[in-house]
């Protein structure tokens, strides 16, 4: 960006600052939940179950007392009184989903393998540690299931013995006629493609501290969580305590990627324990155990058909998804794959849309949101998708993308299923990718590469993504039966020396909101950039909030800090025409300064009008005298990023190994508050998504053990293993904020799987190779062209059977 | 992540270490650079009661030069041989393949006497060892014995080592003549274990082989040397060496596991050895 595209005002918006966060996270002067130390604080450690289904028949807890430092032990049934129910869900998609009740602590039944039964609580984490090894579990093993289609089939074991099936829902939605647009198509490629379950890697590991009342009747609980807010709401429900009794703060948190948007066991143990022990207590999760005990994300078998005229338009497209739901129905677990609903046309227009997705439980981990949440797996089903038909068509798969996309003139777009895209410019963003990638260089190498049968061979992958994030407005949400709403809060404090104090109601854990919350204030109020602290993540100081997660924070929260700070300024501007003895409208207002229209000289500084209004000596008679506002706001819409993301792998067909030769993505996220945050995230972004398509994968035995049971086994890139990313954007501003922007939090993981993958697939097309498994590892790329060699050989020998065997 | 309980000894000498080994006897594990022990011991996969601590034993440390072989201290740490003037200059196969040993951090702390003597098929230098026909020293309370490399490697994470022996040198032969050599390590990720390597060594001139070796990594419960693929490259010349990597997975019995089935394995042995010589033969 250049200076002239920055409006002369914005001091700070478009910039890149250097993140206020960072010397001190990077020094290591932080307080992560496990760095407080409270007089007297006990350790809890968790007795977590080794087999995936059981029933319980007796836990002992007798021995774990005598060890040393252990002040007390209980089981599930020890502490079951204290629950109002279990765990929350909050989204039941459909009225008749079927929902296990899920204590934080088992008590007859086990369902996945790392199921809490028993709970010890030592004077150090050292002899907790020791001590659960001497709690006596009795388990009477139940069949285990594992696999969706199996747990669908009628007469299917169960995977928790109190429901009557392993479906937990079948939810539908369908746009337009379906069955029409199927029955006249030229063409129809259909393909099954797996998401594979993945673990959440979040630099820290979840922690919790739970502090008794000591000076009031008010709990506090610190907890590395995404969502203080929301959890506050839900232990106070689940564990009977107050909600204005109860504090809830996440400290510095040290990324969640949606594995801490949640409500966890662990989170209402502490609180029951603090309760019952009188004392502060602290549990931290080992990274081994947060592999079983963390939800899990993906995870999905994905049945896709897509039909063509003979113009190659799309007709229509049917989705029909197994989700792994796993054991249990964490805080939004249903909700994540219905998303797609939404989002599996993408950037397409089609006539019909058939989506249909199918709940499963099974004997392992529950799954929840991971970072793009529904949107990913769409995103790579459809791209994907795409690809195939291309193939089968015959076409350049640019040519059958552009063909169907939305043009950049048709904005704002009603789509297939039902929302509105407000902008998008998805041509701008294609042309500069081709042009960063060197497209057509790239498809001479490969066809140079073919020609000579090179051993390593080059693929090109393509993916036009688009995403819905800043999930709102809170209507929408309704309808899809969420149990919140899509609002954010946020309120701007004038302090009496000039200084400005913002309060936002979203939970910052690495994303930098103090920094970009500073360059909006500081714009918006004409301040220094250096003078406004923006505070978060303690329901004490930020009473209001939905937190973080979803790509919200920006367009919602930050959207929120605007509408306050206009408010501020408002207040401002009637306290400054009293003083100045001007009317309102005659005031001008540039960068902080107040001036008279025609009077040069009458100027007063909004920190001038924030003193006098401190004074409160002299105020307009119809105000209060504070200039501190609050907003609360709701958007009308979602966001919609956009982008082309291009990626060529060279394949060593001789070992199935894939290296990552270049990356380019050109992302549309609109305006950008601060552009060097946002490189940040479409780097982590593209990590994470390029990790899915190539390394990472939570693998179980048929006894739903969790074979990918240390970061030993699960496969997590480190930067040695990705390619330099060459990063630009396209900018077609949100219409739906008055930032103009749309999430960036997500953007890159749901955009670089499919492009990955396409690019291994299309260096394999001329070995017969139409799909790779994921993780495309050596292994799996290896059995596909083994697979596509034999079903070859199977075809030429079937054709030369027909042949009389002339083959 | 938190190990279990043990006691703690600081051997200062290898008496010491060989005193309180033959006191503990099985319920003691000695402490080398740690990289293998201590993540066993976290998992709580291991829980030895007593840990003998060889980090002061100062003697341990070092690269001697003992005539046709180099004498190289066990507690010398991988960087320390990879910098090695000594190493580099007779044995630099040793140094290239300590160079692709986990990541930074580990070729600092770990060591290659630890390396060895938890004698895992998937480390790097137990294979290269066995292809240097290399011997590693160990003390007991009887004294001082060798084992040649051919010896050591008993069955999956065991060896020929005694309880009561402290693993004390490890010698490697200098290389005299035109060797050229390569080690092709085959991963999913920079920085993990080999799911298949093959080391080639290979010693010739004007195109014909008068010594070839090869170590394979991770192709059988032990390292392993690749006898069938060496024994028809001796004496044969360069243009055999694609038909003699043909023969490296014979003798193997490669594990399973989710990086790769046995018959990938064998796969990629075969194809590995022949980038491995053919790199080697350069």
């Amino acid at each position: 960006m250049t200076a002239l595209d920055t409006p002369p005002t914005a001091l700070n918006v478009g910039r890149t600052r250097l993140r206020k966060e960072d010397a001190r996270l990077v020094t290591g002067r932080t307080q992560w939940t496990d760095n407080l130390q409270l007089n007297g604080m006990l350790h809890v450690a968790l007795v977590r179950s080794p087999m995936a289904h059981a029933r319980v028949t007796n836990v002992d807890v007798s021995a774990a007392l005598e060890q040393p430092g252990v002040v007390a032990a209980f089981t599930g049934a020890d502490l079951v009184s204290n629950w109002e129910g279990g765990l929350p869900c909050a989204w039941p998609v459909t009225e008749d989903m079927a929902a296990p009740v899920h204590l934080p602590l088992a008590t007859d039944e086990v369902r996945h393998v790392g199921d809490a039964v028993a709970v010890v609580v030592a004077r150090s984490k050292y002899q907790a540690a020791d001590a659960i090894e001497h709690v006596l579990v009795d388990y009477d093993p139940l069949p285990v299931v594992t696999d969706m289609e199996a747990a669908l089939a009628d007469g299917a074991d169960l995977a928790d013995t109190s429901l009557s099936s392993n479906r937990s829902y079948t939810w539908q939605k369908i746009d337009g006629d379906i069955d029409a647009a199927f029955d006249g198509a030229a063409h129809v490629t259909t393909r099954r493609f797996i998401q594979q379950r993945l673990i959440p890697l979040a630099i820290e590991t979840r922690s919790v501290v739970c502090e008794p009342p000591t000076h009031s009747r008010e709990y506090t609980l610190w907890s590395a969580t995404q969502v203080p807010h929301i959890l506050r709401l839900m232990l106070a429900l689940t564990c009977g305590v107050p909600e204005h009794e109860l504090r809830v703060v996440a400290p510095d948190v040290g990324g969640g990627f949606g594995s801490k948007l949640n409500v966890y066991a662990e989170e209402a143990i502490c609180l029951v324990l603090a309760r019952h022990l009188g004392v502060p207590v602290k549990w931290t999760e080992s990274r081994s155990e947060g592999f079983l005990s963390t939800i899990h994300g993906r995870d999905q078998i994905q049945d896709l058909s897509i039909a063509f005229d003979a113009d190659n338009r799309i007709k229509g497209l049917k989705v029909e998804l197994m989700a792994n739901m796993g054991a249990y129905l964490q805080l939004v677990t249903p909700g994540v794959p219905i998303l797609g609903a939404f989002m599996f046309n993408a950037i397409y227009k089609m006539d019909a849309l058939s989506f249909t997705c199918h709940g499963v439980f099974t004997n392992k981990t529950p799954t929840d949101a991971y970072r793009g949440a529904g949107r990913p797996e769409a995103t790579f089903g459809i791209e994907r998708l795409i690809d195939e038909a291309a193939h089968e068509l015959g076409v350049e798969p640019f040519e059958l993308r552009e063909r169907n996309w939305i043009k950049h003139e048709e904005f704002p777009y009603d789509t297939v299923a039902g929302i509105t895209y407000d902008s998008g410019n998805y041509e701008a963003a294609t042309a500069k990718a081709k042009e960063l990638f060197d497209y057509d260089g790239l498809r001479a190498e490969q066809a140079r590469r073919r020609e000579a049968d090179d051993p390593v061979q080059l693929g090109i992958g393509i993916s036009t993504f688009t995403e819905m994030c800043g999930l709102a407005p809170s209507r929408v949400l309704g309808s899809l039966s969420y149990g919140a709403g899509g609002w954010e809060h946020a309120s701007v404090r004038m302090l009496p020396t000039g200084k400005v104090e913002v309060i936002t109601g979203t939970s910052p854990h690495g994303q930098g909101h103090v920094t970009a919350w500073s360059q909006i204030a500081a714009d918006q109020l004409g301040v220094d950039y250096e003078d406004v602290e923006v505070r978060h993540g303690d329901t004490a100081v930020a009473h209001k909030g939905m937190d973080t997660y979803g790509s919200r924070s920006l367009v919602v929260g930050g959207y929120a800090v605007v509408s306050a700070c206009d408010k501020v300024v408002a207040k401002a501007r009637k306290v400054a025409a009293h003083l100045l003895e001007a009317s309102e409208d005659d005031l001008e207002f540039d960068r902080g300064t107040f001036s008279v229209k025609g009077s040069p000289d009458a100027t007063t500084t909004i920190q001038d009008v924030a003193l006098a209004v401190f004074a409160a000596h002299d105020y307009p008679e119809d105000m209060e005298p504070s200039l501190d506002s609050d907003a609360t706001v709701d958007p009308e819409n979602f966001s919609y990023p956009h982008g082309t993301h291009l990626c060529a792998v060279e394949v060593d067909t001789e070992t199935g190994h894939v290296h990552l030769r270049s990356y380019v993505a050109v992302d549309d996220i609109g305006k950008v508050i601060n552009p060097q945050i946002v490189e940040g995230q479409v780097h982590g972004g593209l990590a994470q998504g390029i990790a899915q398509a190539l390394f990472e994968e939570a693998v179980y035995d048929a006894d739903g053990n969790l074979t990918t049971g240390s970061i030993i086994d699960y496969y997590a890139p480190s930067a040695a293993d990705l390619p330099t990313f060459v990063t630009d954007r396209t900018e077609t501003p949100a219409t739906t904020n008055p930032l103009g922007v749309k999430g960036v939090g997500e953007a890159g993981t749901i955009a670089s799987t499919p492009a990955v993958i396409n690019a291994v697939v299309d260096a394999l097309r001329p070995m017969g190779v139409n799909d790779v498994r994921m993780p495309a590892s050596p292994r799996n790329v290896w059995e596909a062209m083994r697979s596509a060699r034999d079903a070859s050989a199977t075809g030429r020998s079937e054709l030369g059977a027909r042949e009389g065997g002339a083959a | 992540m938190i190990p279990a309980t043990f006691d703690y000894i600081r051997a200062g000498s290898v008496d010491e270490a060989v005193a309180a080994l033959v006191e503990h006897g099985d319920e003691a594990k000695l402490l080398a650079g740690g990289h293998s022990l201590l993540p066993l011991m976290k998992l709580r996969l291991a829980a030895p009661e007593v840990i003998i601590d060889l980090g002061r034993v100062d003697d341990l440390r070092g690269v001697r030069d003992g005539g046709e072989h180099l004498a190289i201290g066990a507690m010398t740490t991988h960087d320390a041989v990879i910098k090695d003037p000594l190493v580099q200059e007779h044995c630099g196969v040793l140094a290239d393949v300590t160079r692709t040993v986990g990541d930074a951090q580990v070729r600092h702390r770990g060591t290659i006497g630890g390396a060895i003597a938890h004698g895992d098929a998937a480390s790097d230098l137990p294979p290269l060892l066995l292809a240097l026909d290399g011997t590693v020293v160990v003390q007991g309370p009887d004294g001082r014995r060798n084992i040649r490399a051919a010896d050591l490697f008993v069955d999956y994470l065991e060896t020929s080592i005694r309880e009561d022996e402290v693993l004390v040198e490890v010698r490697v032969p200098k290389l005299v003549g035109q060797w050229g050599w390569h080690y092709e390590k085959f991963g999913r990720v920079a920085q993990a274990w080999a799911i298949v390597g093959s080391c080639a060594l290979i010693k010739g001139s004007n195109g014909t082989i008068e010594d070839a070796r090869v170590g394979l990594t991770h192709m059988g419960t032990t390292p392993l040397r690749a006898s069938a693929t060496e024994a028809t490259l001796r004496g044969a010349s360069t243009d055999a060496i694609a038909a003699a990597a043909e023969q490296a997975a014979e003798g193997t019995s490669p594990p399973s596991d989710l990086n790769a089935t046995p018959e990938f394995r064998e796969h990629l042995a075969r194809v590995l050895t022949r980038r491995a010589l053919t790199a080697a033969a350069g």
